[in-house]
């Protein structure tokens, strides 16, 4: 599969990067990793007359501490979000998540800017970062501007990002020390998206859930912040009938499509299912 | 929508030539290069068969651009054996223990295989699954893959005794 023609440019710097997406508008993609574009242009489901590659700016890459939140550069690689000792230490979720994420070669590749840019709803990021209440930093024509995880998607690959915006990095509260946290992902195989996944952030005091925070992938035409969910668990003690509560509500928010992973019975029940594993292995890692 | 220049140092060599933009890297290597060891085989990023070395990290060169890569140091499955055509303990011991049947996947596999233990000489078997994870084999079932990888980690790592 070969995909159409288009011209390529590579910016160095950010401001370079909204200059050509301003002066190629629509007809204009940023390429990372390409792990989603490429693909689509194959299939000439994308055809840019003109690819911006961000590689080379510095401003995108790495994690770093900034006010005591984890910012996160859009060029980092799945691979090297793995491998950071800091996200590690402060926000384990991500690494969890990350390794559940494709293989070993398309890690190397894929970003996170990438991952939550898209708004595929197969992405396994978006719901994390909505359990994590993570911000994301935008650069466009008129400047920078933030929007946060759980109010940036709108539809299937359709997010607040407007025409000649770049995502350039996340930015997460650390979640407290102690705090329990999972992500549970139901998939067919290595590579496979999810048939139904959840992500789950809380924390207990003195065997009372002291605050919970609950997201779902792949059950809907975007990632699922579980408001309702989360509060279900906020003051138990996680006992059965808290999780069964939330568990509840989760699936009622769910709305999956039915597709070779599934009729749409069986995934809102998978989505249950991680639900409930996600807070029980939260609870068994909180330690307060 | 010219052509753009493309230069890499691949399996040591600096190579340099023009590309559409559009060319992805495992065309380059295959059609420009010459070089038809690195296998297209889903062409879609599942199956690891166009698995090269890209500055130290294993990609599939179907879901890359060359110009993308130009600058990069690549190692295909041809810069894996010695200059003079001697095996690479990976590919002997994928010889010795059957570790390939038609051979299709065989060149990522080993690619692959080869950048894993540089990352890590001493895997365990879940690590060796997991990390040739993103390479599929419908013939051999991966135990001989594994148990090949295994013993080339093993040779790999074991000091060299001095010849007799």
């Amino acid at each position: 599969m070969i995909p159409g023609q288009f011209d390529y440019h590579r910016p160095a710097s950010v401001s370079q990067a909204i200059g050509l997406l301003a002066e190629f508008g629509e007809n204009a993609r940023i390429v990372a990793g390409g792990h989603s574009l490429i693909p689509m242009m194959k299939l000439r489901m994308a055809t840019p007359d003109h690819l911006v590659d961000i590689q080379d700016i510095p401003e995108l890459k790495g994690v770093r501490e900034d006010a005591g939140a984890l910012v996160i550069g859009a060029l980092v690689t799945q691979t090297e979000l793995i491998a950071s000792e800091l996200l590690a230490e402060k926000c384990p979720i991500l690494r969890e998540t990350a390794l559940q994420i494709a293989d070993p070669q398309v890690r190397n590749a894929g970003t996170i800017g990438g991952n939550v840019a898209n708004g595929d709803p197969g992405n396994d990021m978006p719901a994390v970062m909505q359990a994590l209440a993570a911000t994301y930093d935008i650069a466009g024509p008129n400047g920078a501007r933030q929007v946060a995880a759980r109010d940036f998607y709108e539809a299937a690959f359709l997010t607040a990002l407007k025409d000649g915006e770049i995502l350039t990095s996340i930015r997460i509260a650390a979640p407290a020390a102690g705090h329990g946290y999972a992500y549970q992902k139901q998939k067919r195989k290595i590579g496979d998206y999810a048939t139904a996944a959840a992500a789950v952030i809380l924390e207990m005091s003195v065997g009372t859930c002291s605050s919970a925070s609950l997201a779902l992938t792949n059950v809907g035409d975007t990632p699922l912040y579980a408001a309702a969910a989360s509060q279900a668990l906020v003051g138990t003690a996680l006992d059965e009938t808290a999780i069964g509560n939330a568990v509840a509500a989760a699936k009622d928010i769910t709305d999956p499509a039915a597709d070779s992973r599934g009729p749409k019975d069986f995934r809102t029940y998978v989505a249950g299912v991680m639900v409930k594993r996600a807070i029980e292995t939260a609870r068994s890692r909180a330690t307060a | 929508m010219g052509k753009t220049h493309v230069k890499l140092t691949v399996n040591g060599r600096e190579v340099e030539g023009l590309a559409e933009p559009r060319t992805l890297l495992i065309h380059f290597l295959r059609d420009e290069l010459e070089l038809t060891g690195p296998h297209i085989g889903c062409d879609t990023s599942h199956c690891g068969a166009c698995t090269v070395d890209l500055n130290g990290k294993s990609i599939k060169s179907c879901t890359i651009f060359a110009v993308q890569a130009s600058g990069a140091e690549i190692t295909t499955i041809e810069g894996i054996s010695g200059a003079d055509g001697t095996l690479h303990a990976l590919q002997d011991a994928f010889k010795e223990h059957h570790g390939l049947q038609c051979g299709f996947c065989t060149p990522g596999m080993i690619t692959r295989a080869y950048r894993l233990l540089q990352d890590n000489p001493n895997p365990s078997e879940e690590e060796i699954r997991f990390g040739i994870s993103g390479n599929l084999c419908r013939c051999t079932g991966y135990q001989n893959i594994v148990k090949a990888i295994q013993t080339a980690a093993r040779e790999l790592s074991a000091p060299k005794e001095a010849a007799e």
